[in-house]
């Protein structure tokens, strides 16, 4: 068996189905959020793959670059509205968490 | 087999089973902490495919920045042990389709991955080189204005996340 870019596609593949389901299926608010810092990671394997077998070299480095900038910036908020969340509910389940204001 | 296939196993393999701890485990610190080795096996991943910059920038920021918001946001939320998975008789239904749904996803994905004929330009031989040089270069020119948008929506996403998360 030979290390190539089918190997890295079915990795990402993976780690993306794995953090769908802790999105869909988790009630912990906190786990969502790294649910989906999986899914942007295996997005990232993809550009890093493609950019090495793809011919695609620099620019994919590049994409990647930004999309590390939108989860950190992304995962800043998210945890300030949980923190938020938390000082009004009690609780982080966000399945009864449906009111923006009282 | 070679080195790298063994480390594009080893990493692999953590990645895969770590990610696995963090969404199935019931304990919330596990699967924070499951993370880091899962990020750690992904910054591995992405040396093996000669991206130096990105794997310490993933190191950097992902574990060193977005991992420990995350702690924190658990250890100031959370009681520690509780069971995450939705209960009860419906909740198993939905668990169940779920689970179905997101194996089906990867099971045709694999599949997909499998069988494309990519058209592969790039030479997976040569020799790897730094690539820092050419990645600020490219930053500060081709890519300059998505910079600097970037570097603006960061100091909005500092402000915004200080002035969501104060105390009232």
């Amino acid at each position: 068996m030979t290390i190539g870019l089918t190997s890295y596609l079915i990795v990402s593949a993976l780690l993306f189905c794995l953090g769908l389901f802790a999105v869909v299926t988790r009630k912990n608010a906190i786990l969502v959020l790294m649910g989906l810092e999986l899914i942007l990671n295996a997005a990232n394997i993809n550009f890093i793959a493609f950019a090495k077998y793809g011919g695609f070299n620099i620019e994919g480095h590049v994409a990647v670059i930004f999309v590390i900038i939108l989860a950190a910036a992304e995962a800043a908020v998210a945890l300030a509205i949980v923190l938020n969340i938390y000082q009004n509910y009690r609780h982080l389940n966000v399945d009864e968490i449906n009111k923006l204001k009282n | 087999m070679d080195i790298i296939s063994i480390l594009f196993l080893v990493f692999a393999a953590v990645v895969i089973g770590s990610a696995g701890v963090v969404v199935f485990s019931k304990n919330i610190m596990f699967s924070a902490f499951a993370l880091l080795f899962t990020l750690f096996g992904i910054a591995g991943l992405y040396v093996l495919l000669n991206a130096d910059f990105i794997a310490i920038t993933q190191i950097m920021i992902y574990i060193g920045g977005i991992l420990v918001l995350i702690i924190f946001g658990v250890m100031l939320t959370t009681k520690i042990t509780q069971i995450e998975f939705r209960g009860g008789l419906s909740g198993k239904i939905q668990l169940g389709t779920a689970g179905l749904a997101t194996a089906l996803l990867a099971f045709t994905l694999v599949t997909v991955f499998m069988k494309s004929n990519w058209l592969l330009k790039g030479d997976p031989n040569k020799v790897a080189e730094t690539t820092v040089n050419s990645i600020g270069t490219m930053l500060l020119s081709e890519y300059l204005i998505q910079f600097e948008i970037a570097s603006v929506l960061l100091l909005v996403a500092i402000i915004g996340a200080t002035f969501i998360a104060r105390r009232k």
